[in-house]
């Protein structure tokens, strides 16, 4: 009811005032400012106000201050865009400006720092840089000058160009008057961020500045002394200014050193005023100095030395600096000379995160964790998390999860404890384990023999919970459809029950979930027979079949056919085992930068990736190669390969896996070829839990003339660590066509033995063929240019395998030729076609493989232009069958 | 009456709905701390400094890496100002004298920076500028 009233009130004043505006008589200026003042008051209210701005305009011509003032006030607050209205006062401004009076000029000064329109910018920003080093200009105006002056800048840097006012500018730091000192420090410390050139010689100056000042008796600085700190304000704007630079000139270094110091000793001494005013004025300092400190990161003792200020703020009474000390100490931590010492609280951080009852503090105490995590301690710094993320607030959730899921992969010893740790995260906080973590967990378990057995079981065992986290199912679904083989021997953990577990959460899950296990069940079909039957009565189901959802039904019905139509080996095919995941950055490391937006936690991350880059002698040499990623050591259908030794046929056709095993070394291929160019990752891995020494992999090739070209892009690390992966780029280049394959040839000394292992490199011609696709005529015409005997090349031989058709496709699409369909008259038959890629020349070649059922046995045809070629091909195609 | 709105200098571009908006949401944020939590609020991706004095909260919204506890002292320090100015301030003579609280504000604070940090010389000047006519 008051409000109504309050309303009516206010309506027939503005009436009032309306009127008067518009009255015949011309209106005093102390009325005008009076009805003026009174517009603004009512729209500080909350009421809009659509008219004044004229009377307010015409107030800033008056020579009187507190008509001025008002004038210039409601436009400050009410701005205007109108045009006419602008310019009226520009020009009142300008005037403002040129009137030598110092308080006319201030109030004009504030007012264009207050708008900071454009108009005002293009108008003046020529004009106050001139005010602000001119020799006569007033302190007070001086003062604000610079701030003016920094508010154009910020909203049109293009219209301040630097010019000669800048070190002018510079020499404001000696003035007398500190309150310009510290206008003067705000402008160049914006100014030098993008024009670090022009105010350098600021540094030198800041410095002795701050050391005057840090040092002075109680008796100087009368004005600027606030319950017995010395400006403290402006020391914290000298340290800042500080800040934009890297550390100054040894000569300048020593004396900000030795300021430095003489803070941090302060801190220490017992304090002169009982009053927070004072110790917050004092620590205001005391943490913008610490900040510098870690700016400079340069000087191990002071690094220190903060490092224990600040571990003793950590258990102070009051929570600003507990606050305040938990955020300081987050930055320290990334520095390599105070990493150490940081970790060194990390109990009383652990009891923050537990007792702290404002959120945000334990907020900070999550992220000092994180900071200072590594292989030491990262099994403790987890469990606690896990431990919070129990109780936490929703809003952190899912950034708690992100970084325990970053911390797992990049400290995981052991893969098992990764894996239980996602399971964990899913458990605990499910519904904020986004995607990225658990495509993470999946891609690893996958990269990973080793841990591929133990993921199954451990997933098995957590699916057994009555009610458990949909990502849980997905996960658990994914891995035992890869990996449920390997507990299916159990018979707690049969495929039936396997399948039976999964199947009774189907109905709970979301569409992609369900999605999923049906995926999980056509690859139960290919691994384990005996559930088929069961599986197709499923799929075979209305509720699958006919589901409304598109991408089930499609999922339903091509699953059950292929189910019924395929052979097994076919289904052993499409169902193989998935292949390793190529390296990337982690995405969760991507997602956990995006959510904290441009702060020092990226930077953070950037300074965790380079320490563990440091293979070779830096502080934590990883297992995993040199990302956040995994080592991409590859998994296999068949995991635990006897020893090979020739450079395997198997790889004629395909570019990745395991080149040869024996009980100490595993070595991987993984290549991608292009043209006549490829590039071949080898990975070496130790299988022992002993070093290998003077590890000297080396590539012989026995061509005369260099037809394959073979770089090493770096040497690898000699010593190679038990349960280590190292891994070698080999750059190649194909220059002519090649018949032998060069050789891997590894030396290293294990426990007292010499250890020589050689091995082929499968670099064969076929991997640089490239397919191309044709028409029949065109594959016949060619065919009967490429009729010179020696051209020809052919082979009849006895199928080594069985003679499959989409096998037989497969493998001839994997030598790298194109499969060309219904060119040759007679069905059974394969035709093909490509072009050999080499430096110097390109040959294109043709070929034909004839199947004999009957008498199992194949007749394999190759033309090409050069009989070498011809040659090598078909020697090569004719072992894949 | 709202201490806040009275005091409202904006330091950045915003349209007023945006304002109102700020106001209301800082409002809700801060009213609902007590004593064990800081004197800081992360907001949006700025942090609000505030304290509060009796029954009126004031408050400063800057950039995550500014200095909280000078801006904490930054308040107080105003507010004795505005204390020695208005002999004993109490809300209704900010409500009356609302212009001149801008003076003082304007005085202590410009650009979004802090522009006067001595008290003697900011009553100094506020004293002069209240005998001009």
């Amino acid at each position: 009811k008051s409000k109504e009233a309050e309303i009516k009130r206010i309506n027939k004043e503005l009436a009032n005032i309306r009127s008067k505006f518009k009255g015949d008589k011309a209106l005093d200026g102390y009325s005008k400012k009076k009805y003026v003042c009174k517009l603004l008051f009512i729209f500080l209210l909350g009421h809009d106000i659509d008219f004044g701005h004229m009377e307010a305009v015409n107030l800033l011509s008056s020579n009187r201050y507190t008509e001025k003032q008002i004038g210039y006030l409601f436009i400050s607050v009410l701005v205007n865009s109108n045009s006419e209205l602008i310019r009226l006062i520009n020009n009142a401004i300008k005037n403002d400006l040129a009137s030598r009076n110092p308080t006319f000029m201030g109030l004009a000064l504030h007012c264009i720092a207050n708008v900071g329109s454009r108009e005002m910018a293009e108008a003046f920003a020529g004009e106050v840089p001139k005010i602000l080093v001119a020799g006569d200009t007033m302190d007070s105006v001086k003062q604000s000058a610079a701030l003016c002056l920094l508010r154009l800048y910020r909203t049109s840097p293009d219209l301040v160009p630097m010019g000669d006012w800048t070190s002018r500018v510079v020499h404001l730091l000696n003035d007398q008057h500190l309150g310009v000192v510290t206008a003067a420090t705000s402008l160049i410390t914006t100014l030098a961020q993008k024009n670090p050139e022009e105010f350098k010689t600021s540094v030198s100056l800041a410095v002795s500045r701050l050391s005057r000042i840090v040092t002075s008796a109680s008796t100087d600085l009368q004005d600027y002394t606030y319950y017995f700190v010395p400006a403290p304000w402006l020391s914290v704007k000298l340290l800042r200014l500080l800040q934009c630079y890297p550390p100054p000139d040894p000569a300048v270094r020593g004396r900000l050193t030795e300021c430095l110091e003489t803070i941090l000793n302060k801190a220490q001494e017992p304090p002169k005023s009982k009053k927070v005013q004072h110790s917050n004025a004092k620590n205001a300092v005391l943490f913008e100095a610490i900040s510098l400190i870690i700016h400079h990161d340069s000087e191990p003792n002071l690094l220190v030395r903060a490092c224990n200020q600040l571990g003793q703020f950590l258990q102070h009474r009051e929570t600003n600096l507990r606050y305040l000390a938990l955020e300081s100490m987050c930055t320290l931590a990334s520095s390599e000379f105070s990493h150490e010492a940081v970790k060194t609280h990390i109990d009383t951080v652990i009891n923050a995160l537990k007792t702290e009852r404002d959120v945000s503090v334990r907020q900070r105490a999550v992220d000092l964790l994180y900071a200072m995590c590594d292989r030491s301690n990262a099994q403790q710094i987890v469990a606690e998390m896990l431990s919070y993320l129990e109780t936490a607030d929703y809003s952190i959730r899912e950034e708690i999860v992100l970084k325990v899921a970053i911390l797992a992969e990049k400290y995981a010893v052991d893969y098992a404890w990764y894996v239980d740790t996602i399971l964990n995260l899913i458990r605990i906080a499910g519904d904020y384990v986004s995607e990225e973590v658990w495509y993470r967990v999946i891609q690893i378990v996958i990269n990973r023999d080793d841990v591929q057995g133990y993921a199954a079981k451990t997933v098995f065992e957590a699916l057994q919970a009555p009610a458990c986290h949909e990502n849980l199912v997905k996960v658990g679904g994914y891995i035992l459809g890869e990996f449920g083989n390997l507990i299916a021997g159990d018979p707690r953990s049969s495929p039936l029950v396997q399948f039976n577990l999964l199947h009774s959460k189907f109905h709970l899950c979301s569409v992609p979930t369900r999605a999923l296990l049906l995926s999980t069940y056509i690859k139960f079909v290919n691994l384990f027979p005996e559930v088929k039957t069961t599986i197709q009565d499923v799929l075979r189901s209305d509720s699958q079949l006919k589901n409304a959802d598109v991408e089930l039904q499609q999922r339903a019905v091509e699953y059950l056919r292929l189910s019924t139509v395929a052979s097994t080996d076919i289904l052993a095919t499409v169902l193989e085992e998935m292949p390793p995941f190529p390296e990337r950055e982690s995405s969760i490391l991507a997602k956990l930068k995006k959510k904290k937006g441009p702060s020092t936690v990226t930077d953070l991350e950037d300074t965790k990736r380079e320490r563990s880059v440091d293979v070779n002698g830096g502080p934590e040499p990883a297992p995993a190669s040199t990302s956040a990623a995994v080592g991409p050591l590859p998994a296999f259908a068949f995991p635990n390969n006897p020893c090979i030794s020739a450079g395997g046929f198997e790889f004629v056709c395909k570019n990745n896996g395991v080149l040869f095993e024996n009980q100490l070394l595993q070595i991987g291929l993984k290549s991608e070829f292009r043209q006549n160019l490829g590039r071949m990752f080898i990975f070496y891995g130790n299988k022992t839990s002993t070093q290998f020494l003077n590890f000297t992999p080396t590539l012989i090739s026995l061509h005369a003339r260099a037809s394959l070209c073979l770089f090493l892009t770096k040497p690898v690390d000699p010593t190679v660590d038990g349960g280590a992966q190292v891994q070698q780029v080999v750059n190649i280049e194909c220059v002519s066509d090649f018949t032998e394959a060069p050789v891997l040839n590894i030396q290293f000394r294990y426990g007292g033995t010499f250890q020589n292992v050689s091995v082929q490199l499968p670099i064969t011609l076929n991997k640089f063929f490239q397919p191309t696709e044709m028409s029949s005529q065109d594959f016949f015409q060619r065919w009967k240019q490429l009729s010179n005997p020696q051209q020809e090349v052919q082979n009849i031989f006895k199928a080594k395998h069985p003679m499959d058709t989409e096998i037989t496709k497969a493998k001839i699409i994997g030598f790298g030729s194109a499969l060309l369909e219904e060119v040759d008259p007679n069905p059974a038959n394969f035709v093909g076609a490509g072009i050999i890629h080499t430096k110097t020349t390109q040959i294109g070649c043709l070929l034909r493989l004839e199947p004999n059922l009957q008498a199992q046995m194949y007749r394999l045809t190759l033309r090409t232009s050069k009989e070498t070629v011809s040659q090598r091909l078909c020697e090569l195609l004719s072992q894949q069958f | 009456i709202r201490f806040i709105l009275i005091q409202n200098r904006w330091y950045m571009q915003f349209d007023d709905d945006e304002k109102q908006k700020l106001i209301e949401e800082v409002h809700a944020v801060v009213t609902v701390r007590d004593a064990k939590h800081t004197n800081f609020v992360e907001f949006r991706n700025f942090k609000i400094i505030y304290r509060r004095y009796a029954g009126l909260y004031f408050c400063i919204c800057v950039d995550v890496n500014d200095n909280n506890l000078a801006y904490l002292e930054a308040i107080h320090n105003f507010v004795e100002v505005l204390n020695e100015y208005f002999h004993n301030v109490c809300e209704l003579d900010l409500v009356f004298n609302f212009y001149k609280v801008y003076t003082v504000v304007d005085e202590m604070f410009l650009a979004g920076e802090i522009r006067e940090t001595s008290q003697t010389k900011v009553l100094k000047q506020l004293l002069m500028l209240q005998s001009l006519e």
